[in-house]
């Protein structure tokens, strides 16, 4: 869950969040504020941290690997490459293999998911549209990325090639997840949870953990959102549990229509 | 039978390993699913968060009622912090069962950066070494009398691991616990030996 001060990050603790993200604005104020987004003050980082006993990740720019050094001096257990703050390469993600902290990055498909895994990222998040309160991208990307996955399965030995070609990704990731039909990380789910069906329709999707950024905090009763949609995540085919844990919980975040959107965070990254 | 609670962590990896070696196990998620097993397995995870939710579906006392009849239960990793008696740098209110009479210290090593793979000399598994992995694991500081320390951190030649010499498997009547993730290697001795606890129970 994204927290911005140590209050916050205690309310997603104890609502059962197996991780917080350090950052100092919640994705869906840095897309209404604008300008360059960049990673946080350490002190922030360093004042959630002491907050809260759950691991805690932080944010660099893409592309900034000294953003990333700077994260892993502060001792932060995850550093999320993220096209949520502002590029810092047009070109070039971080090299993550010389750190010792696992990177989280983000994909919109396969091809992204795989380029990424090839520069040592520990973990994929499907994007989504972050900070818009709507489903519909991170849908799109988790079915992008695991239709393409159960395809690749099907497919002769020979095709893999031109599957590895079609994704601008290496052959041997191509043929590692050809036999055992999953990503060689975890993948997770972001941008755009806001309910705890969203939570249960993405884990049902095939989604193994769910990142929720500012569906938490700009919703009216952040608490116990953040509980129900622990529980819903845990429970994720439980549809009577969805249900209870929905019943009452007072208005999501503010939802924006992704075709109205002036910035689509979800074009960054190569 | 063997049950692996579902809420939250590696349980996938750990239905795999007991697949391998052709031993039925399911899910646990709610009380129901408790029926007819003979052995239940805590995975590794957040331990706050596997609190909360075994609080909140309801299986705290039905597998609190499970180790009082004696039932083969292992704990790995966050596991092993819900089955021990002391737990420190927890949540104040996080739920543990004392299954076991260890004291363990929460992310004792340190941050994830500090997790680490080393491989274990264990008699109750022969040879060869067992390789394990820590993520940010917990430390036991000091177990019971009662325990029976099966492995300890060997006096690597680095010396830069703290709580190098502490116990990370160990086994108290019918509970056993690691701070490693045996589920994460292709060694299944540690699945097997619970297996075989699980029918011996």
């Amino acid at each position: 869950m994204d927290v911005v001060d140590a209050g916050q990050a205690k309310v997603a603790e104890d609502a059962g969040a197996v991780a917080v993200m350090a950052l100092e604005r919640v994705p869906a104020d840095i897309r209404r504020d604008g300008g360059v987004a960049r990673m946080s003050d350490p002190a922030l980082i360093e004042g959630i941290k002491a907050a809260v006993t759950i691991p805690v990740m932080a944010k660099a720019r893409i592309g900034h690997f000294a953003e990333a050094q700077v994260l892993a001096s502060l001792g932060v257990d995850y550093i999320d490459e993220s096209e949520v703050l502002t590029p810092a390469d047009e070109a070039h993600h971080i090299d993550k293999w010389p750190f010792t902290v696992p990177f989280v990055c983000g994909a919109t498909n396969l091809g992204e998911a795989l380029r990424r895994i090839s520069e040592g990222a520990a973990m994929i998040r499907s994007k989504g549209e972050a900070g818009t309160g709507n489903i519909v991208e991170a849908v799109r990307h988790l079915r992008s990325i695991l239709g393409d996955i159960r395809r690749i399965t099907q497919a002769d030995p020979a095709e893999r090639y031109a599957w590895a070609k079609e994704l601008a990704a290496p052959i041997g990731l191509v043929q590692e997840l050809a036999e055992t039909g999953r990503l060689p990380v975890p993948l997770f789910c972001a941008g755009g949870i806001a309910t705890p069906a969203d939570a249960s329709l993405v884990m049902q999707l095939g989604a193994e953990a769910v990142f929720v950024g500012s569906g938490i905090f700009k919703s009216e009763d952040p608490a116990r959102r953040a509980r129900a949609i622990v529980e819903a995540t845990a429970h994720f085919t439980d549809a009577a549990l969805v249900a209870k844990v929905s019943t009452g919980l007072g208005s999501a975040m503010p939802g924006q229509e992704v075709a109205a959107l002036d910035v689509r965070l979800a074009e960054r990254g190569w | 039978m063997i049950g692996v609670l579902a809420l939250q962590g590696d349980v996938r990896e750990h239905l795999r390993v007991l697949e391998h070696l052709g031993e039925p196990a399911r899910p646990v998620l709610e009380p129901a699913d408790l029926a007819g097993v003979n052995g239940l397995v805590l995975p590794g995870g957040e331990s706050t968060t596997l609190s909360l939710l075994l609080s909140s579906s309801g299986l705290l006392g039905p597998v609190g009622d499970l180790l009082d009849a004696g039932t083969a239960v292992f704990g790995t990793c966050a596991g092993m912090i819900l089955l021990a008696g002391e737990v420190s740098d927890g949540r104040p209110d996080q739920a543990h069962f004392g299954g076991i009479d260890l004291e363990v210290r929460r992310n004792g090593f340190g941050s994830q950066a500090a997790s680490f793979e080393c491989d274990l000399e264990v008699d109750a598994l022969g040879s060869p070494p067992l390789h394990a992995v820590f993520i940010r694991a917990p430390l036991v500081e000091r177990a019971g009398a009662g325990v029976d320390v099966l492995a300890r951190l060997p006096l690597g030649p680095s010396g830069s691991v703290a709580g190098t010499g502490s116990p990370v498997l160990c086994r108290q009547g019918s509970v056993l616990v690691s701070s490693f993730h045996p589920e994460l290697t292709t060694d299944t001795r540690v699945h097997r030996y619970f297996v075989e606890m699980a029918k011996g129970a």
